[in-house]
């Protein structure tokens, strides 16, 4: 291994701009002559607009222009879609609504979008959206899951019972009969809370349109430029491609929330014209992140797992309400759909599995993938039900999870995936060790005497990430192929540009994906530059999101460094005077077989582009090669979570005190990175299990939880460290043989802690998060059983 | 509209703002120094920490016109003579950042809680002083473990 070359630690390049203050983020970008935006949004959950007067907005110091739904229409703006189709098990096609760039008619949640306020300074905007008169006749409104279905209030025509799609996977009728024949049925109500994504920077938008080209910019902080230019182009008919470039620059955290192609960035851009070709730029304030940045998980679920008299897993149904929110948002329906049923099986050898899924509109801000997207909640589902199993039939967890594990490969599970390769008990045994479960009873001991009770729950989850195989999310209703692009560019002098359509927001892609270049290359790392999030620069690609970057990403980059390298030996080969058969090329230097001649990279760089000494009509000058890379299956990161809580037995305050983290995500490329990757992941699931949760006021229809003030986002002095361990069965389906890391942390931890917050209280469920007064509520019932 | 001087990363500097301008925005647009962020409306998440006059400051709850004639240090004039200042060091070696977005907070913040506490801070210390900077992507573990090595080294 060398020392910037695949699994070593090498410190980020990308960190110097970031801790000297020089990182360019959207909103550090100022375009000549540029205006600013502000929204009008909906104060009510659902009402009709009776009418919009701007007359005396109109006249507010520094107005440049204000712009409504009715502005949108007159220009043939397509409204926002959602990319992938599912059908009803009935076979209907999910019911989705109008979703227009600004509200027409109606608004449909706290935080829609009424109009745009265009004025020459952000106060100045501010101040004229405050005199935009709009009069709404109120509407009766549901911000409920579990309600939905049952509410009067119709948050769109085509559903008229608010469902979206009806959907299920898997064989009911086999699992039926796996349940009639179980000895024991253990039956679990979950609810999977709802989440604010909270990337530290919030949206922003600059758009920009040349009068003279006839040409739109848009800046933006998206995690897929490319696809919001597709879509920008292609759904709301802005301009061809070629005309719209789309800029991401550095973007500070997504988590998914910037995946999403949102209402703000299209119409920056399009209002762009509309001002005469001024730069528009809108940067959210938090309090606007927090009303209509796509939320995440929101899942009401039953579940119940069938055993045999032995304690293996027979059969397991879920029936599952997911919030969709009152739009459709780009992503939404496969997340509560194919990202998630098809994980129910877990870790384990579990024959049969059915899962029905009724996606539901609410009167909130869309919900769509965060952080793992439908994986947390597959794994909260099996990973809670099969603690709360192994707690009934008195098994240990430990070993009631080991006695059903998944052991030989490619395991076909009974909801769509093939398993390629594992070996989950090798991972559980390294936990096990790691996190001392042998001492757990001490500890326990210990903790007593201080009052405290403490818990210990485990998490074994599986991930299908790498998203994903074109042809086989085609099948299944997704609008796009998944794979990603590269293109190799070897500068005359030996340095390295690296195109890539994935998109770095905090994974530190221009550090991993140049330790693949030097490896390969035996080019220092410093000469190689990641070059993306730009259209004008990077053909074209499908960003960074579902743990896709390295086993998607870096595997179009190998294919195409593949290339160079053939290319590289035959250019080598003529200005050696040598066959190409014999041309071998190591650590940088390409050598003739059985002969002293040699040249380095960056020698046979020059020597493709100077090309006198090779005949160019056998072999064209210049070395520059690209290609696109099409997963043939998912990957299938999986890893054994165990969290140690204490509470306080007076108060419910519950501390994680203990977390361990042991992962198999195939070989790394860096681990200092990948390992940063699990302690956020886990912090932000520790977040949704103990602090985080998203409150719409049911009455009102308000949110809540609009500020740091309220929503809780966990704190430095929330968490511990943490113990981290690492397996390895290395992905067959990549030449690299990498998983993903992204998510990993974020999809384990809830469940794990859970299951630790319920073990050390002594009762079946406590509900996230798990606060002081919800755990105090929850010990109560016991306590008074014990006076 | 008013007129404003003070000093900026050893330089004077010296604008017009409105009353209600905020030092962030004096900060970013008047003198384009963008590396302090805006993350929040709240004073909750501290990406805008800014030293006013050595103390640690977050400069969206700060008028502009309340730093007239004070000294004000941000992420940008921290390193000295090209070289970085021994918590920037310590966040690239120990992996403290991520997206990069709360990072000049957290430094200046970091910076600031040794001035008051010392070079030898225990990990306690620090998770409870970073109560005010809030991080999504690191889960703090590596924050925690820079601003230690930091803390040593300053």
């Amino acid at each position: 291994m060398s020392e910037t070359g695949i699994g070593a630690r090498v410190k980020r390049k990308e960190d110097h701009r970031f801790i000297t203050g020089k990182g360019r983020y959207t909103d550090d970008i100022n375009l000549k002559g540029q205006t600013h935006a502000f929204f009008v949004r909906s104060p009510h959950a659902h009402a009709t607009i009776k009418s919009i007067n701007t007359a005396k907005a109109r006249k507010m110091p520094g107005v440049v222009g204000i712009f409504t739904g009715d502005d949108i229409a007159n220009d043939k703006l397509g409204g926002l879609i959602c990319g992938w189709m599912i059908h009803s098990k009935d076979g209907s096609p999910m019911k989705a609504g109008p979703h227009p760039v600004l509200a027409q008619g109606k608004v449909r949640y706290v935080g829609d979008h009424v109009a745009l306020v265009v004025a020459e300074t952000k106060e100045q905007a501010k101040a004229a959206a405050e005199a935009v008169n709009v009069s709404y006749a109120v509407l009766a409104h549901n911000v409920d899951a579990a309600q939905a279905m049952k509410s009067t209030a119709q948050v769109h025509d085509v559903a008229p019972d608010n469902r979206v799609f009806n959907w299920s996977l898997g064989d009911q009728a086999a699992t039926d009969a796996a349940f009639r024949s179980a000895a024991h049925v253990t039956k679990i109500d979950l609810i999977n809370n709802r989440l604010i994504p909270n990337a530290m920077e919030p949206r922003a938008a600059i758009g920009s349109y040349d009068t003279g080209s006839d040409h739109y910019t848009l800046y933006t902080t998206s995690q897929n430029p490319h696809v919001a230019r597709l879509v920008i182009s292609a759904f709301h008919g802005l301009a061809p491609e070629h005309k719209l470039r789309v800029i991401a620059p550095d973007v500070g955290g997504g988590f998914g929330s910037k995946i999403f192609i949102y209402a703000e960035e299209v119409a920056c851009v399009w209002a762009s014209k509309k001002v005469g070709g001024r730069p528009i730029k809108w940067t959210a304030e938090r309090s606007e992140s927090f009303l209509s940045d796509a939320h995440g998980r929101d899942h009401v679920t039953h579940a119940e797992l069938a055993t045999d008299s032995s304690g293996r897993i027979t059969g397991m149904r879920v029936n599952t309400k997911a919030a969709m929110g009152a739009y459709l948002s780009t992503f939404a329906s496969c997340v509560p759909t194919y990202l998630y049923a098809t994980l129910l099986s877990g870790q384990y050898n579990i024959p049969n599995i059915y899962a029905e899924v009724d996606a539901v509109y609410t009167n909130t801000a869309p919900v769509d993938a965060y952080r793992g997207a439908g994986r947390p909640e597959a794994t909260y589902v099996v990973e809670r039900i099969v603690e709360r199993a192994a707690r009934e039939l008195r098994m240990d967890p430990a070993e009631f999870r080991r006695k059903n594990f998944v052991t030989s490969f490619p395991h076909q599970t009974p909801v769509i995936m093939c398993y390629d390769a594992g070996d989950y008990g090798a991972t559980l045994d390294k936990a096990l060790q790691i996190g001392d479960y042998r001492g757990f009873g001490a500890r326990k001991a210990a903790s007593a005497k201080n009052g405290k009770l403490r818990g210990i729950g485990f998490s074994a989850y599986i991930e299908a990430c790498g998203i994903a195989p074109s042809a086989a999310v085609g099948s299944l209703g997704a609008g796009v192929g998944l794979w990603e692009s590269a293109e190799v560019r070897v500068n005359p002098v030996g340095s390295v540009e690296i195109l890539t359509g994935s998109h770095s927001h905090g994974q530190g892609h221009e550090t991993t994906f140049a330790q693949l270049v030097s490896e390969r290359l035996g080019v220092d790392i410093d000469n190689v530059s990641i070059v993306h999030g730009d259209t004008d620069k990077v053909q074209f690609g499908m960003g960074t999101y579902g743990s896709r970057s390295g086993a998607v990403g870096m595997t179009a980059i190998s294919k195409a460094l593949d290339k160079i390298e053939a290319k590289a030996k035959k250019v080598a080969a003529a200005v050696m005077e040598a066959s190409a058969d014999d041309v071998e090329f190591n650590n940088g230097t390409f050598t003739i077989k059985g002969t002293d001649k040699k040249m380095a990279f960056g020698e046979v760089a020059l020597a493709a582009y100077v090309a006198h000494k090779f005949n160019s009509s056998e072999i064209e000058p210049g070395l520059k090669e690209s290609a696109f890379h099409d997963p043939a299956n998912f990957v299938f990161p999986a890893g054994v979570h165990i969290c140690e809580v204490e509470v306080d037995a007076d108060t419910g305050a519950t501390e994680v005190v203990s977390y361990t983290a042991v992962d198999d995500f195939g070989n790394l490329i860096n681990p200092m990175i990948v390992e940063g990757q699990v302690h956020g992941g886990i912090v932000q699931g520790i977040g949704q299990a103990l602090t985080e949760a998203c409150v719409y006021d049911q009455e009102s229809g308000q949110l809540l939880t609009g500020s740091y003030m309220d929503y809780c986002m966990p704190r430095a002095d929330n968490v511990p460290n943490f113990k981290l361990g690492f397996t390895n069965t290395p992905c067959p389906s990549n030449p690299l043989g990498i998983k993903g890391c992204g998510e990993a942390g974020a999809i384990a931890s809830p469940a794990a802690v859970m299951n630790a917050v319920t073990d050390a209280i002594g009762v079946a469920d406590v509900a996230m998060p798990a606060t002081s007064l919800t755990v105090w509520k929850a010990m109560q019932p016991m306590r008074k059983a014990a006076e | 509209m008013p007129a404003i001087s003070m000093k900026v990363n050893g330089q004077a500097v010296a604008g017009e703002v409105e009353g209600r301008t905020l030092l962030v925005d004096f900060l970013r647009v008047n003198l384009g120094l963008t590396g302090t962020h805006v993350g929040c409306d709240t004073s909750q998440c501290g990406a805008c920490v800014v030293h006013v006059d050595g103390k640690a400051v977050k400069s969206c709850t700060a008028l502009a016109m309340g730093c007239e004639g004070a000294s004000v240090t941000t992420i940008e004039g921290l390193a000295k003579n090209g070289k970085l200042h021994p918590m920037q060091e310590a966040f690239r070696e120990h992996h403290g950042l991520q997206c990069g977005f709360c990072t000049p907070g957290m430094i200046m913040s970091a910076v600031d809680m040794v001035k008051r506490n010392g070079k030898k801070l225990s990990e306690d210390t620090i998770r409870h002083e970073l109560d005010g900077n809030i991080c999504r992507c690191t889960g703090y573990h590596n924050i925690v473990a820079a601003v230690k090595a930091g803390a040593a080294n300053m």
